[in-house]
């Protein structure tokens, strides 16, 4: 071992290494909200009284979850354009975390909805609550801290997952680590930085689950 | 028949609940079978009967919670369809409290109570809340407002889900087994808040075991078996001097129990 480390060009594109690790809280945030929406939705329409919908549902959780993330995003990437549809990468990346990250909560989020007792229910049925008003208002809440933990590891693994974002040369993180590695070959120096920074973004993300949990999941049960 | 004479007085005529020819199937079971009921304005009702009677299916079909196949059901003056905004006035008229309380643990006991007030009949929030504080002193336990559900006793849970019931200020309420999930000694505070909440002219319908209550409280007695309606009576006459022998059989058992 006769390596000398040599941070030089890591501190010189340190500011440019932040700004990657903005743009990969963007994606995951973008990422998150939109896996949410399709998560509390997906299982919305998963017992949906058309039969129809509920297959689509039901095949959007095992396509997604059965092929690879990469995939995904090329496919988003560089097939729809071809349709038609064309994206820039972040966007792109926000898109295919959301979907895919989606249907892992899909399938989460309906694990907490079977664990409410049907007494909850047919209680709000019974004060003249319409079943939308019976899911968001008794549900939900319960539902969600049930399998909060479960959830939360799901959005950290999200967020690591958008380091493949970089394959389409979105704005995160990896990619900008890549190009500083690229330019100086301190890989071990480089490489070294941005697990750093990974590390700190999961351990900042685990501490907000934490504080959500403190804030919204307290209150005391048997 | 001279205890019924007595507690007729304060029955008006006006029919709140009536029944005709109801059937409910679960695929082939027959759980009910031509229940005929009429509930008037203000009487209180004791449904009794060995665990699968349908006396629970009976109370679940008044506010919908189960569908009936044939017959026909009015509450109110309102025929009970499939319609959902005919099921949600009736019931919105009509209280329920269940055997497990289901209070929404994620919430305070107030906001318990407000909850449906401020949704369903949407009540402004100053409203709710001064309706909520009313019928929580009204069971005693207004002290307790603040609280969630788990860090209540069973009784005092029951209680609030009485008080939550009236809070949408319904003209009938139901009781499904209310002090079946209760250690014994709570089981007198809930009939305390349901004999308390009779004697000021509450329509009920209790489906329960408790033939104390029912000898005090109830204008009829109900006694069902295999989906039917054996017998009813009045309580005096129910007990001493039931005509049916599954009725003869059940009284036995329930009372060599006590």
């Amino acid at each position: 071992m006769n390596y000398t480390l040599d941070f030089g060009p890591v501190i010189d594109a340190l500011p440019s290494l932040l700004a990657g690790c903005l743009g990969t809280i963007g994606l995951a945030i973008g990422g998150m909200v939109l896996a949410i929406v399709i998560g509390i939705g997906g299982v919305i329409l998963r017992d949906s009284r058309i039969r129809q919908i509920r297959w689509l549902v039901l095949a959007f959780v095992e396509i997604i979850r059965n092929t690879p993330f990469l995939v995904q995003i090329f496919f988003i990437y560089f097939a729809l354009p071809l349709a038609g549809l064309r994206l820039d990468p972040t966007p792109t990346a926000i898109i295919a975390l959301g979907i895919n990250g989606g249907a892992y909560a899909i399938e989460i989020i309906r694990g907490g909805v079977q664990s409410i007792n049907r007494g909850q229910i047919e209680a709000g049925l019974a004060l003249g609550l319409r079943k939308a008003q019976v899911f968001r208002l008794i549900v939900l809440k319960p539902a969600l801290r049930a399998i909060f933990p479960s959830l939360a590891s799901q959005f950290v693994l999200l967020t690591l997952t958008t380091s493949v974002a970089s394959a389409i040369s979105a704005y995160e993180l990896t990619s900008v680590g890549q190009r500083v590695e690229s330019e100086s070959f301190r890989s071990f120096e480089v490489f070294g930085t941005m697990t750093l920074f990974y590390l700190i973004i999961s351990w900042l993300l685990m501490r907000v689950f934490g504080m959500i949990t403190t804030r919204y999941f307290s209150y005391p049960v048997k | 028949m001279s205890a019924s004479s007595v507690s007729e007085p304060h029955l008006a005529t006006k029919v709140m609940i009536s029944m005709t020819h109801v059937e409910k199937w679960y695929g082939a079971f027959k759980a009910l079978s031509d229940i005929n009921l009429s509930v008037r304005q203000g009487e209180r009702i004791v449904l009794c009967g060995p665990s699968g009677s349908g006396k629970s299916t009976l109370i679940r079909c008044i506010n919908h919670l189960e569908a009936y196949q044939k017959g026909r059901i009015h509450v109110g003056g309102i025929l009970l369809t499939d319609a959902s905004s005919t099921i949600n006035s009736i019931r919105r008229e009509v209280g329920m409290v269940f055997q497990q309380f289901n209070l929404f643990p994620h919430l305070t006991v107030m906001q318990n109570c407000m909850l449906a007030p401020m949704r369903s009949l949407g009540l402004g929030k100053a409203e709710a809340a001064t309706t909520a504080r009313k019928y929580l002193d009204r069971v005693r336990i207004l002290e307790q407002a603040e609280k969630y559900p788990a860090q209540l006793s069973g009784g005092q849970q029951q209680r609030v889900a009485i008080a939550r019931a009236l809070c949408m200020r319904p003209r009938v309420m139901l009781f499904d087994e209310p002090t079946s999930a209760l250690d014994p000694e709570m089981v007198k505070e809930v009939l305390d808040t349901m004999i308390g909440l009779a004697e000021d002219g509450m329509t009920m319908i209790c489906v329960t075991h408790e033939m104390g209550f029912a000898r005090q409280v109830a204008d009829r007695v109900i006694f069902m078996a295999s989906g039917s309606i054996v017998e009813e009576a009045p309580p005096a006459q129910f007990f001493s001097n039931p005509t049916h022998e599954r009725t003869k059989k059940f009284l036995g058992d329930i009372l060599r129990k006590h």
